[in-house]
C-alpha cells in the first residue's frame, strides 16, 4: 500500500462520511457545513487526480459560492427549518433501496468492464494541463462553443434567478 | 498507484448518497444539497476518466468545467425558486408542495 | 227513323236535361226549366209517335216492337237487355208521357217562375214571399220564386228518365233499374225542402219502407233468373213451357211452387212501391214534397209502376190459374188489394189536409187495381191504372193550385201560422178559383166513379164486373171502399170549394196562372174522355157505339186473349149506387160546415173511432215501436256501444294494456338493469379504476422520482437479463 493509496482511502472515507451526514443531519446548518466538508474532500480528490486547477475552482466555486449561497438560502427560509418534524419523507425506505440498488448495479456493471482495473499512465514532463485547458476552452478547434454557451446559460440563470426571486410588493 | 476502480466506486457511492438525499429529505434545500453531492460525484467520475483514459485530450476537464458552471447556475435558480415558493406557501417541505396532483 | 230506335231514344232527353242542369245551367232558372220542359216534350213526342204506330200495328201482342243488345257477359252467354213496346207498354207510355209533360209545365208555375226572390228565402225551405213596393209606395207581399228551382227540374228530369226506362224495358233487370232510379228521385224530391225536419223524416221513411219491398222483389228476380236463366219478358211470360216448368217445380217453402213464390216475392215489391198495406205508411208522409212531386211520383207514375210490374208479370202470377181457382199470388193480391182499398178509404174520411185525403185515396185506388188483378181482371186493372193516373194527377195538381191560392191569401193577411193546406180553413173557393174548381170537380167525379161521363166510372165498373165474376166477396169490400171514396171526395170538394170562405185567407184566394191551369184543363179532358175507349160491348144503351178498343188492344198482350165477361147488372148497380149515394151524402153532411165545429163524421162515429181513423189506426206508432226503436237500439246500444266500444275497443285497449305491460317490463327489467346497467357498469368501473390509479399523482416530486427510478431499475434488470445474460 503506497502513501497515495492511504491518503486516498482517508479522504474517501472523510468525503463519504461527510456526505452521509449531509443527508441525515437533523439541523440543516449542520447539513450545509457537512456539505462544505464533502466538497473539500472532492477537491482533494481532484488534486490526487492531477487536476489541480479544478481543485482550486472546486473550492472557489462550490465552497466559496454555492455552499454560501445554500447557507443564505437556509437562513432566508429559516422559520420552517427550525421546526422539528420528521426530516425524511414517508418513502425513505424506497429511496434507500434505490440508492443501494443503484450503487450495487453501477459497481457490478463497471466491474465487468475490461478497463476497470486500469493503472494511470504517467504524464509527460512537458505536459502543462492548465495551459492546454485554457487553449481548449477558447480555441475554435476546441470547446469555445460549449464555453460560450455556458456563459449564456449563466447569464440566463442570473436573470432568471433575479426575476423569480423578485419581491413584488 | 490508485486503480481506476477505486475512484469509480467512490464516485458511485457518493452519487448514491446524493440520490438518497434527493429522494428522502423533506426540506427542499436538503434536496438541493443532495443534488450538489451528485454533481460532484459526476465531476469526480469525469476527471478520473480523463486522467486514466485520455490525459492528453482536455475534453474531460472541459466537461467538468462546464458541469461546474451548470451546477452554479442551477443552484442560483433553484434557490431563487425556493425563496419565491417560501414567500407564497410559507413552506419548503417538498411533500407539501403538491398542487399538481389529481 | 225506325220505331225501335225511337223507343231507345224516348228515355234519353230527360236524363240529358238532368245532367246539363246539374253540371251547367243550375244558376239560370229560365234555361233550366226550358231544358227540362223541352226534354219532356221531346219524350212526349217520341212516345206519341210510338203509340200511334203501335195502335196501327196488327197483332202487336204477338209481334211487339223489340230491340235488344247483348250487355253482360255471363260465362259463354250474354244477358240481353233491350226495349219492347207491346200493347200494355204502349198504353202505359201514353199516360206516362202526357202526365209527365203536364206536370213539368205545371211545375214552372207552381214554383212561381217570374216572381221576385223572397225576402228571407233560403235553399232548403219553402219560399215565403217577397215584399214589393208598387208605384205609390204601398208594400205588398207577393209569392216568391223557389230558391232551388233548377234543382227541382233536374230531379224530375231524372225521375222521368227512370219511369220511361221502366216502361220501355223488355226485361226485369232494366225494369228494376228504372224502379230504383225512381225510388232515389222520390227520396230526393220528398225531401226537396230539406230544411224542414218533417220532410227529412218523410224522405227517409219513404226510402226505407220501399226498400223493404225492393229487397224481396230482388230476391224474386234472382230466383227467377236462377230457375230460368233469363229475365226477358218474352222468354218467360210468353213461353208456356217455362211457365209450366216454374209451376211444377216446388220451391220447398210453404208448399208453394216456384212460380207462386216468385210471384209473391215480386208482388212484395209492389206492396212497397205502391204503398199497399202493410207498407203503406210512407205515402201520406210523402206529401211533404212539393205538389207536382205528389202528383207525378205518388199518384200518376211511380206508384203506378208497382201496378204496371204486377200486370206485366201476370202470366207468372196466374200460371196454374185454371177453372177459377186462384193461385196463391193472386189470392194474396186480392186480399191485400181489397183490404188496403177499404182500410185507407176509412182513414181518408177523417183527414183534414187536402193532400192527405188524396194520398189515402191513391192508396185505396191502387188497392182496387191490385184486387182486380188478383181476381184475374187483367184488362180492368190496366184500364183503371190509366184512368186513375189521369184523374189523380189532375186532383193533385188541382190541390196544388188551391194551396197556392190560399197561400196568396196568407201572404195578404200575414198570418203565417195558418195552415194553407187544411180544408177547414177553405170554403167558397169556387168563385175565387173557377178553373181550378171545375177541373178539380171533374177529377173528383172521376175518382168517385160518376156514371157515364167520367173515365173513372168505366174502369171501376169493369173492376166490379171482374170481381163479381170471380170472387164476389171482393166486390163487397170494393163496393164499400167505393162508397167511402165517393163520400170523402164530395166531402173534400164541399169543404174546399162550396159554401162561403171560412177564413180571411180563403177570401183573398186568387186563381193560378196559365202554366198551372192549362195542364189542369188538358188532364180534365182525359179524365172525361179516356173512359170512352173502354165501354163494354154489352153495356145497356151505350154499349157497342164505340167498340171496346181498350179491351181488344190491351187484352192482346197476353198469350190467350182474356174472355169478355158476360154482362151482369149486379156490378153496374153497385157502382151506380155507391157512387151517387156517396157523392150526395158527402155534400149533404158537409155543406154547412163552420170553422171550429166538430167534424160531422166525428159526431156520428164517436170521438174514439174518429180518433183511430184520424191517426191512421196508429200504424206509424206500431211500426215505430216494433221496428224503428229496436233498429235504433241495435245501432246505438248494441252495435255502437256494446260491440264497438266495449268489446272491440275493449280488445284493442286490452292489447294496448298488454303492450304497455310488456313495454314496461322490457324497459324496467331488461333495458334499465341489463343494458343501461352494463353501460353504467363500464363507466363506473372506469371511474373507480381511475379513482384508484390517480392516487399515484400525489404532486410530490420525490415520489415520482422514486417511482421512475424503481421502474428503470426493474426494466434495466429485465432487459439486461433478456438481451445480454440470456445469450
Amino acid at each position: 500500500m503506497t502513501a497515495l493509496q492511504i491518503i486516498f482511502i482517508l479522504v474517501a472515507a472523510m468525503t463519504l462520511g461527510a456526505g452521509m451526514l449531509v443527508v441525515t443531519a437533523r439541523n440543516l446548518i449542520h447539513s450545509a457545513l457537512w456539505l462544505v466538508t464533502a466538497l473539500f474532500g472532492v477537491a482533494i480528490m481532484f488534486v490526487l487526480l492531477e487536476a489541480g486547477f479544478l481543485a482550486v475552482v472546486q473550492v472557489m466555486v462550490y465552497i466559496g459560492a454555492i455552499a454560501i449561497l445554500i447557507i443564505f438560502g437556509i437562513m432566508l427560509t429559516r422559520k420552517i427549518a427550525s421546526d422539528s418534524g420528521p426530516r425524511f419523507t414517508e418513502n425513505w425506505g424506497w429511496a434507500l433501496f434505490i440508492a443501494v440498488v443503484l450503487f450495487g448495479g453501477l459497481t457490478w456493471l463497471l466491474a465487468s468492464w475490461s478497463g476497470f482495473q486500469a493503472e494511470p499512465a504517467p504524464l509527460s514532463e512537458r505536459f502543462d494541463s492548465l495551459r492546454q485547458l485554457g487553449v481548449a476552452l477558447v480555441s475554435p478547434d476546441g470547446y469555445v462553443l460549449a464555453f460560450e454557451l455556458a456563459s449564456v446559460l449563466l447569464l440566463a440563470a442570473l436573470i432568471g434567478a433575479l426575476v423569480i426571486a423578485w419581491d413584488r410588493k | 498507484m490508485i486503480p481506476l476502480s477505486w475512484y469509480l466506486i467512490f464516485a458511485a457511492a457518493l452519487f448514491s448518497i446524493g440520490l438518497y438525499g434527493v429522494l428522502a429529505r423533506k426540506n427542499a434545500i436538503a434536496i438541493l444539497m443532495g443534488i450538489e453531492l451528485m454533481l460532484n460525484a459526476i465531476n469526480v467520475n469525469l476527471i478520473a476518466f480523463w486522467r486514466y483514459r485520455t490525459p492528453e485530450m482536455l475534453g474531460g476537464q472541459v466537461f467538468a468545467v462546464i458541469v461546474f458552471a451548470v451546477a452554479a447556475a442551477e443552484v442560483a435558480v433553484g434557490l431563487a425558486l425556493f425563496i419565491s415558493l417560501y414567500r407564497r406557501r410559507n413552506t419548503i417541505a417538498a411533500d407539501e408542495i403538491d398542487l399538481m396532483k389529481w | 227513323m225506325t220505331t225501335e230506335t225511337l223507343i231507345w231514344l224516348i228515355p234519353l232527353p230527360p236524363v240529358l236535361a238532368f245532367f246539363i242542369i246539374v253540371l251547367f245551367t243550375n244558376r239560370s232558372k229560365a234555361l233550366s226549366h226550358t231544358l227540362a220542359v223541352g226534354a219532356a216534350f221531346l219524350s212526349w213526342l217520341g212516345s206519341m209517335v210510338v203509340f200511334f204506330r203501335a195502335i196501327g200495328t196488327e197483332h202487336l201482342g204477338e209481334h211487339p216492337f223489340v230491340s235488344s243488345i247483348p250487355w253482360l257477359a255471363t260465362g259463354d252467354d250474354y244477358l240481353w237487355i233491350g226495349v219492347q213496346i207491346d200493347p200494355l207498354s204502349a198504353v202505359t207510355l201514353f199516360f206516362v208521357a202526357w202526365t209527365v209533360l203536364m206536370i213539368f209545365v205545371y211545375s214552372v208555375g207552381y214554383h212561381n217562375f217570374g216572381q221576385p226572390k223572397g225576402d228571407h228565402d233560403r235553399p232548403g225551405l219553402q219560399p215565403h214571399g217577397a215584399t214589393v213596393a208598387d208605384a205609390h209606395g204601398h208594400k205588398h207581399t207577393v209569392p216568391s220564386i223557389e230558391p232551388m228551382y233548377s234543382r227541382f227540374f233536374a230531379f224530375i228530369g231524372l225521375f222521368a228518365f227512370g219511369m220511361y226506362t221502366l216502361v220501355v224495358s223488355d226485361n226485369l233487370l232494366t225494369l228494376f233499374v228504372g224502379w230504383e232510379i225512381m225510388g232515389l228521385c222520390s227520396y230526393l224530391l220528398i225531401g226537396f225542402w230539406y230544411g224542414k225536419p218533417s220532410a227529412r223524416a218523410a224522405m227517409i221513411k219513404a226510402f226505407i219502407t220501399t226498400r223493404v219491398g225492393d229487397v224481396f222483389m230482388l230476391l224474386g228476380i234472382a230466383y227467377l233468373y236462377t230457375m230460368t236463366g233469363t229475365l226477358n219478358y218474352r222468354e218467360i211470360f210468353y213461353n208456356p213451357e217455362v211457365l209450366n216448368y216454374l209451376v211444377e217445380t216446388p220451391s220447398y217453402i210453404a208448399g208453394l211452387s216456384a212460380a207462386a213464390l216468385i210471384g209473391i216475392l215480386l208482388f212484395l215489391g209492389t206492396i212497397g212501391k205502391s204503398a199497399q198495406w202493410p207498407l203503406h205508411v210512407w205515402l201520406p208522409d210523402a206529401m211533404e214534397g212539393p205538389t207536382p212531386v205528389s202528383a207525378m211520383i205518388h199518384a200518376a207514375t211511380m206508384v203506378s209502376a208497382g201496378v204496371y210490374m204486377v200486370i206485366r208479370v201476370f202470366p207468372l202470377l196466374s200460371a196454374g190459374f185454371e177453372n177459377g181457382q186462384l193461385t196463391p199470388p193472386m189470392l194474396l193480391m186480392a186480399f191485400i188489394g181489397a183490404f188496403t182499398a177499404l182500410f185507407s178509404a176509412t182513414i181518408a174520411v177523417a183527414q183534414n189536409d187536402i193532400k192527405r185525403v188524396l194520398a189515402y185515396s191513391t192508396i185505396s185506388q191502387l188497392g182496387f187495381m191490385i184486387a182486380a188483378l188478383g181476381v184475374g181482371g187483367y184488362v180492368a186493372a190496366t184500364f183503371h191504372l190509366v184512368t186513375h193516373a189521369f184523374f189523380k194527377a189532375l186532383l193533385f195538381l188541382g190541390s196544388g193550385s188551391v194551396i197556392h191560392g190560399v197561400e196568396h191569401g196568407v201572404l195578404h193577411t200575414g198570418d203565417h201560422h195558418m195552415d194553407p193546406q187544411d180544408m177547414r180553413n177553405m170554403g167558397g173557393l169556387r168563385h175565387k178559383m173557377p178553373v181550378t174548381f171545375w177541373t178539380f170537380t171533374i177529377g173528383g167525379l172521376a175518382l168517385a166513379g160518376f156514371p157515364l161521363f167520367t173515365a173513372g166510372f168505366w174502369s171501376k165498373d169493369e173492376i166490379f164486373a171482374d170481381a163479381w165474376a170471380h170472387a164476389p166477396i171482393v166486390l163487397l169490400v170494393l163496393g164499400l171502399a167505393a162508397l167511402l171514396t165517393a163520400f170523402y171526395t164530395s166531402r173534400q170538394i164541399t169543404m174546399t170549394f162550396m159554401g162561403k170562405p171560412r177564413t180571411k185567407e180563403a177570401e183573398h184566394a186568387v186563381e193560378s196562372k196559365w202554366t198551372m191551369t192549362v195542364p189542369l184543363v188538358i188532364l180534365a179532358v182525359f179524365a172525361v174522355a179516356f173512359g170512352w175507349v173502354g165501354i163494354p160491348h154489352e153495356f145497356p144503351v151505350v154499349g157497342g157505339i164505340i167498340p171496346n178498343w181498350f179491351h181488344e188492344f190491351v187484352g192482346a198482350t197476353l198469350l190467350e186473349h182474356p174472355e169478355t165477361l158476360p154482362f151482369s147488372w149486379i156490378p153496374l148497380l153497385t157502382s151506380l149506387v155507391v157512387s151517387l149515394f156517396g157523392l150526395w151524402l158527402g155534400w149533404q153532411v158537409y155543406k154547412g160546415f163552420q170553422v171550429g165545429s166538430t167534424d160531422p163524421v166525428e159526431k156520428t162515429l164517436g170521438a174514439t173511432v174518429y180518433r183511430w181513423l184520424k191517426n191512421k189506426y196508429y200504424f206509424d206508432e206500431l211500426y215505430d215501436k216494433v221496428f224503428v226503436k229496436p233498429a235504433y237500439w241495435l245501432a246505438e246500444t248494441f252495435t255502437s256501444l256494446w260491440m264497438d266500444r266495449k268489446v272491440i275497443d275493449g280488445v284493442l285497449h286490452w292489447f294496448a294494456h298488454i303492450s304497455g305491460i310488456i313495454g314496461n317490463f322490457l324497459r324496467n327489467a331488461i333495458d334499465k338493469p341489463i343494458v343501461n346497467g352494463s353501460a353504467d357498469l363500464i363507466a363506473e368501473s372506469t371511474k373507480r379504476l381511475g379513482a384508484v390509479f390517480r392516487t399515484i399523482q400525489t404532486g410530490r416530486v420525490q415520489q415520482y422520482m422514486i417511482l421512475a427510478l424503481v421502474s428503470i431499475a426493474a426494466f434495466s434488470a429485465l432487459f439486461y437479463y433478456l438481451l445480454v445474460a440470456a445469450r
